[in-house]
């Protein structure tokens, strides 16, 4: 049923006593309403700015939010009302279209908030009312263009899995993509340029011989020019053979205009080669010369403005169109009046209706040769009406055409500039990210110096503590959680070679630089580490992994992890060792807790490494503090372990 | 002859004045004495204890169903084309408004082609709140196109074909052809007493009495508000 007449369905129904008494069968029974509610006003809160309307009015439309049971998610039961936490004034419009029965868009308002709105109340735009629809439309198309002019610097960038033929035809399309598609790119168009001045040059009256006129240059260096154009016609031919190839569709390619103009190009070359010896179509062929200035349009190539000049006459083709045929019409009309005013006065130049054509189009567009003038009056009065029709039949569509390509051009424009500020814009946003991460690391760090000190030290936890918001606390403990599982064994090497080279992992949890960083760092502290710094670094390189929780490291840690498990080797392929005077470690979990001075009691011979297995689920992620990781040794293990660890992170996490 | 000539002088007048205007360029200005009718009639109901004791509405009920008649025709008075609108928003699959034209003609008292707030809450008043004679007696002024106090089997024919028409080409089973006139033979059969032809708001109140289908559908209109 239609909504909006909720209100007069009592009416229909009590109109229905007009089908009664013919009616021949029993009518159904009527539905009873369960509760006789009064029609009552409701409260709508939306944030902070009340809102009250009928309970009926809100009914009328029973497929949206307010209209359906749904708002009672919304209802406050202490201040009896309904509170939404959306924008007020966005709500104007949603509450008036329940009481008019007409969706308006209000014009100072962004077209994808409004959406957001409407989605949310459940409201369709389509039923925006006539008035407002047009803009509406207009400016949700503006947006769509302007993400999908995004989305195409998107696809830009694509990953490097292309074959020769897609990099090929990347390299075409986008020169700025590598170094030789660029060299092409200005090689072509140089070659463009000197085959259009070299087509140009080629009638210049060159020298003249003593006993000859003027020659053109082209016939007096015939060899040179030929030369020069061969040149250019094989770049241009292999350019379009090149294309051709690497087209992703050679059937549409052959048919984009840019490759027609390519042929033209270069056809009349061949057609020339084929044909020197017949002379009776040597006419024809020099007609055919005619076509070698096509070169130039090979520049629309390299020049976006061309592009944008030809897409503007695309789009206005209905405006020329009209132009021509208004033109055409106006010519014919006025060529007809001149040629009969003229026809009295002797030795007029206007001896036909063609003829008379000239005159009118010379006119109408105020250029005036002067080369056919009339002479009687009416010819004459006739003449100025033609002329000052003519520059408002010209007038008239051009505003047109130029407001289109001031469109384009803007749009293309801006397409430019969103392009060079959305480098600056995602580099800023990951420096906001990033800050947010090390508020984790940080917060981990203290967070971990809490559990270790735990056992041992109460009071100084506070000091430790660092305050954080119950948001943050509760987003680090996610995090924290999202380790924790993803930690199924931890290895430790026995390394005699000394000094183990930093060890890229295969997967790197960590941040690329830090982590170069932390093995450039650890090496020069492998000497005397100090918990501090080596919690720093440690801190940094294991926490880090944790912020890039992509899953197919995980997956390949996993299989490296696993395989080294099946093989027996305990090496760790993530494991970066770095040796050093490393503070021992007890076996027990809880001997990772003990406080930093008891460290340096133990004794780690530099470059060694012992091997612990952690089963699960002991999620022994590497405490980032500093020393050693804790391992809960389940399994034997001597009890002063030389555990190196310490700035080795062992990053360990593979599941 | 001399109506003619004053039309002819002003339409000449009207064509200088054109010509003035082309010449001197002065802009088109709104020709105010072209709209005669005003574009909108507002009219404004009685009190509300009026209609009160008027109909057997309480004060509450009047007000809702004044707001909802206000909402749909701000002007204060429906007319024929709006009411149909309405009215066929309940009956999209067929052609109501012959029976919105029937109902119009019944609920516009005064016969003045709008129907104001009064004249449709005292129509709905008796329909709903009425007794089952005054029901009656409304159905039968709706049935009686032409007021003279009888129904004939034409008036009665019409009527059933703009019941049928609401109901639309898409029944099951399919309509036939001829079931309103059926159904109009089958009408008078039952009420007309004396078969003279016409039925009368005796026989009718009197048939329907006696039809418990009829009086049991009456009671359906109790509590529709």
């Amino acid at each position: 049923m239609a909504t909006g007449v909720a209100a007069w369905l009592p009416f229909a129904r009590a109109a229905a006593i007009g089908w009664m008494p013919v009616a021949n069968c029993p009518m159904p029974p009527a539905p009873r309403e369960h509760s006789k509610k009064q029609d009552e006003l409701i409260i709508l809160n939306v944030s902070g700015r009340r809102f009250q309307t009928w309970r009926t009015t809100l009914d009328r439309y029973p497929d949206t939010l307010l209209g359906s049971t749904e708002k009672e998610f919304f209802y406050n039961e202490e201040t009896k009302e309904y509170f939404f936490d959306r924008d007020p004034d966005a709500f104007r419009s949603v509450l008036n279209f329940y009481r008019t029965g007409k969706l308006h868009y209000p014009r100072y308002e962004c077209i994808s908030a409004y959406d957001e709105e409407l989605a949310f109340f459940g409201i369709i735009p389509e039923i925006i009312g006539d008035c407002c629809y047009e803009e509406y439309k207009d400016r949700k198309r503006e947006n769509a263009e302007r993400l999908m002019d995004d989305q195409e610097e998107n696809k830009d960038s694509r990953l490097p899995n292309m074959n020769f033929r897609e990099t090929m035809w990347r390299a075409f399309e986008n020169p700025h993509t590598s170094t030789m598609a660029l060299v092409f790119y200005y090689v072509t168009g140089f070659f463009i340029a000197v085959s259009v001045i070299t087509n140009v040059v080629e009638t210049v009256p060159c020298g003249s011989t003593p006993n000859q006129k003027d020659v053109p240059c082209g016939e007096r260096y015939t060899v040179a020019f030929f030369c020069m154009d061969t040149a250019c016609v094989m770049i241009f031919t292999v350019e379009y053979l090149l294309r051709l190839f690497a087209a992703p569709s050679r059937y549409r390619f052959m048919r984009s205009v840019m490759s027609i103009i390519d042929v033209v190009a270069i056809l009349p070359y061949y057609i020339g080669l084929v044909m020197t010896n017949n002379e009776d179509v040597s006419g024809a062929f020099v007609t055919l010369r005619v076509f070698r200035v096509f070169r130039i349009f090979k520049f629309s190539r390299h020049s976006q403005g061309l592009r944008i000049l030809g897409y503007t006459l695309k789009s206005c083709a209905s405006e020329l169109g009209f132009l021509l045929f208004s033109l055409t019409m106006a010519i014919i009309i006025f060529a007809t009046v001149m040629f009969y005013a003229e026809k009295g006065s002797s030795s007029s130049k206007f001896t036909s209706i063609p003829a008379s054509f000239w005159y009118t189009i010379v006119t109408m567009t105020t250029l005036g040769y002067g080369d056919m003038v009339p002479k009687t009056i009416a010819g004459k009065i006739f003449g100025s009406i033609c002329s000052l029709s003519g520059v408002l039949v010209i007038a008239l569509p051009v505003p047109v055409i130029v407001s289109n390509f001031s469109r384009i051009y803007h749009q293309n424009q801006r397409a430019d500039k969103r392009r060079a500020q959305k480098k600056a814009r995602l580099a800023r946003i990951r420096i906001a990210k990033k800050g947010s991460s090390n508020a984790y690391l940080q917060s981990k760090r203290n967070g971990l110096l809490n559990e270790l000190l735990d056992l041992t030290v109460k009071e100084e936890e506070q000091h430790m503590n660092k305050t954080s918001s119950l948001l943050e606390s509760q987003h680090h403990h996610l995090l924290h959680c999202l380790e924790k599982t993803t930690v199924t064994f931890i290895y430790f090497i026995v390394d005699d070679y000394g000094l183990q080279p930093m060890k890229t992992p295969k997967i790197s949890f960590v941040d690329e630089q830090l982590y170069e960083q932390n093995c450039v760092e650890g090496a020069q502290f492998s000497r005397s580490p100090s918990l501090s710094s080596q919690d720093g670094f440690t801190g940094t390189c294991c926490t880090r992994r944790s912020r890039k929780r992509i899953p197919l490291p995980n997956a390949s840690l996993s299989t490296t992890h696993t395989h080294t498990h099946t093989q027996g080797l305990q090496e760790l392929s993530a494991i970066h060792i770095q040796c050093g005077d490393q503070p021992s470690l007890s076996t027990s979990r809880s001997s990772l807790n003990i406080k930093s001075s008891e460290r340096s009691r133990i004794n780690c011979r530099g470059q060694q490494i012992t091997t612990a297995v952690i089963s699960l689920p002991s999620p022994t992620n590497f405490p980032p503090d500093g020393d050693g990781h804790g391992l809960p040794n389940p399994l034997s293990t001597p009890p002063t372990i030389n555990t190196t660890s310490s700035s080795n992170i062992v990053k360990v996490s593979a599941l | 002859m001399s109506h003619c000539r004053k039309r002819c002088k002003r339409q000449l007048i009207k064509v200088a004045r054109y010509f003035y205007r082309f010449l001197t360029g002065t802009l088109t200005q709104d020709s105010i004495e072209d709209d005669f009718e005003l574009s909108t009639v507002c009219h404004r109901p009685e009190g509300l204890e009026k209609l009160q004791e008027q109909t057997k509405f309480t004060k509450k009920e009047l007000q809702v169903l004044y707001r909802g008649f206000k909402n749909e025709c701000p002007s204060g008075v429906v007319n024929e084309d709006t009411f149909k609108i309405i009215y066929s928003q309940f009956f999209p699959q067929g052609d109501s408004s012959t029976y919105a034209h029937f109902l119009f003609e019944a609920f516009d008292t005064n016969k003045n082609g709008s129907v104001s707030f009064e004249d449709f809450v005292i129509g709905l008043s008796i329909i709903l709140r009425g007794t089952i004679n005054d029901r009656l007696n409304w159905a039968f002024n709706l049935y009686d196109l032409n007021k003279d106090g009888c129904i004939t089997k034409e008036e009665m024919l019409d009527i059933m074909k703009s019941i049928y028409d609401m109901m639309g080409k898409y029944t099951y089973p399919c309509m036939q052809e001829d079931a309103p006139r059926e159904h109009v033979e089958n009408f008078f059969q039952k009420m007309d007493r004396n078969n003279d032809g016409v039925v009368t708001i005796d026989e009718f109140i009197e048939s329907c009495q006696k039809d418990e289908n009829i009086m049991q559908s009456m009671q359906l209109f109790d509590n529709v508000i």
